[in-house]
């Protein structure tokens, strides 16, 4: 069986965003960059399920700039087979992403397509869904655990009340969320040797597909700031601000 | 044209993020059709005609239709969406598993989360965790939006009398199949619509100590949450978490115990008209979105404001 994983290459969580001056993006010049937490997972699951004997390949796909082949090299330095770069601009929409990996998956022949739920930067959580659709496969979404058996694969999800479990045909795609894993972290020696693992570099007309989008930033603003609250001395006067200030307690 | 909102609902009863869609709806056009998707849900279907605002119930009303699978709704969606300019559905759960999958069988983009009207082509939304807010044009023939909740106010659930139309066309996809479901049990008010919300983090120290803060939830009408280092730690369930992979929530009291205030817990929470810390670390993040702080050990700070409250 074979697995292909989306990993994208975002901001690092850890870093606190600027809004540019003009407001027309995120500063990203001279800032950490790091893969997506989510695909960290799903490359984990993966390597998993490869390390089970369940799959057989783990290929890697960025769609991106250049320098999202770090994050394809990361991938394998955790245990993917093999990476393929989409060579686009940075920031393309959901629905170009997805028909390009959804391509990619078709000519791979993946039996199971693995991707984050959200990336941290756009937040949109809907490529995993398109690809799916795009494909006509089954999906199970926001997985915390996936059982692959007898060409099923068995995945509970995490849904607003609780868990749920669903059961789906392969192919098909999954997307991963927090509880599903803890991913490794590489070894030096395996970061050299991925370094001499295959990367193959395709752009949008070697797959077909045409990119664009309808969607245009207008403005890209700093939310709006909380004024500074103060510190109370006892849990006293706690409940007495919250009563008399801010009414918010009766 | 017509607004569509797919319903958000358990068979049993329409939720109140489907109230809170509508009025997004209202804000594009007047005339806002509601999509009931489920199996044996007639309940709903009165419910939701009911609702202000709304002026035609669609339902489909069939076993496939039980667990509101995506692969099953969003054909159907897609079916019945030459009628319509917008779709959206709220950003729970269910309406993030279904929409993309719609907008991508009628190839268009989906603008997700979105927290602001701006007209009925340009919308609002979070960016980065909610550290940025971008505001988007789309020049897509069906702009599909999830809509976040907490960015508009609940339509009222009554003084509505849609009319109804039965959609007869059955989907049914042979390769998804649900297997079963394990709910959260609470008779606490659901955290994504309670007016009032106390959480925990890390500092609980670990699930036992969270009853301390039922004490407090009950005597303020209060739902309980979590930060995610929490449920990491096992102490709870993960439907309570709060945050950018969790809930988002606003409601007017928000009284976070134990809880650092990471990036990642204040995405799903800064839009609380006030916000209480109690932690003991006083360079703890949390302090500087608080409107009022208290530097205390919860272990004595909680079950003292239980008492007093």
């Amino acid at each position: 069986m074979k697995i292909l994983v989306s990993v994208k290459r975002v901001i690092d969580y850890n870093v606190k965003v600027r809004v540019k001056s003009d407001h027309t993006a995120v500063d990203l010049t001279n800032v950490k960059m790091s893969m997506n937490p989510f695909c960290e997972i799903a490359v984990e699951e993966a390597i998993r399920l490869k390390e089970k004997g369940v799959a057989s390949e783990v290929v890697v796909v960025s769609v991106g700039s250049k320098s999202c082949q770090e994050t394809l090299r990361t991938a394998m330095a955790l245990g993917a087979d093999r990476a393929i770069q989409v060579e686009t601009e940075d920031g393309l929409d959901s629905l170009s992403v997805a028909k390009l990996i959804a391509k990619v998956a078709q000519d791979e022949a993946a039996d199971l397509v693995i991707m984050g739920k959200q990336a941290i930067d756009s937040d949109n959580n809907q490529t995993g869904q398109m690809v799916a659709a795009l494909l006509d496969y089954p999906q199970a979404t926001f997985a915390s655990e996936v059982v692959i058996e007898n060409g099923e694969a068995k995945v509970t999800r995490e849904i607003d009340g609780g868990l749920q479990t669903l059961a789906i045909t392969l192919p098909a795609v999954v997307t991963t969320d927090l509880r599903l894993n803890e991913p490794r972290f590489a070894s030096l020696p395996n970061i050299m040797k991925a370094k001499k693992k295959p990367l193959d570099v395709k752009t949008p007309a070697d797959l077909g597909v045409e990119v664009g989008s309808k969607v245009s930033i207008v403005s890209v603003t700093p939310p709006p700031q909380r004024a500074g609250g103060i510190k109370v001395g006892s849990v006293a006067e706690l409940v007495d601000k919250l009563k008399n200030e801010a009414k918010v307690v009766s | 044209m017509s607004v569509l909102i797919i319903a958000e609902h358990d068979n049993k009863s329409l939720k109140p993020a489907t109230l809170n869609t509508v009025t997004a709806a209202t804000q594009i056009d007047a005339d806002v059709h509601v999509l009931v998707v489920g199996f044996e849900c007639q309940t709903v279907v009165e419910q939701a005609s009911q609702v202000a605002g709304v002026t035609k119930v669609l339902v489909a009303d069939n076993a496939a239709y039980e667990h509101q699978l995506a692969e099953n709704v969003s054909k159907l969606v897609a079916e019945v969406a030459s009628d319509y300019e917008h779709i959206l559905a709220p950003a729970t759960t269910t309406g993030k598993n279904t929409l993309p999958r719609v907008a991508a069988l009628l190839n268009v983009a989906q603008l997700s989360d979105v927290i602001k009207v701006e007209a009925a082509d340009t919308f609002v939304r979070p960016i980065y965790a909610g550290n940025a807010i971008a505001t988007v044009k789309t020049t897509d023939s069906v702009k599909v939006l999830t809509i976040r909740t907490t960015g508009f106010d609940a339509a009222a659930s009554t003084g509505g009398n849609a009319e109804r139309q039965v959609l007869s066309q059955v989907i049914a996809s042979d390769r998804s199949r649900f297997v079963k479901e394990q709910l959260a049990e609470s008779d606490r008010p659901e955290l994504t619509a309670a007016s009032v919300i106390i959480s925990g983090g890390r500092g609980m120290g670990n699930g036992e100590n969270f009853k301390l803060l039922e004490g407090v939830a009950d005597k303020l009408g209060a739902a309980i949450g979590a930060s995610r280092a929490a449920v990491d730690a096992g102490f709870v369930p993960n439907d309570l978490q709060v945050g950018q992979t969790g809930k988002t929530v606003a409601p007017d009291l928000y009284i976070a115990v134990g809880i650092s205030g990471a990036i990642q817990h204040l995405a799903g929470m800064k839009d609380s008209k006030v916000i209480v810390a109690i932690n003991k670390d006083e360079d703890a993040p949390i302090f500087q979105v608080a409107d009022y702080g208290l530097v205390a050990d919860l272990f004595d700070a909680v079950p003292e404001l239980e008492k007093s409250l």
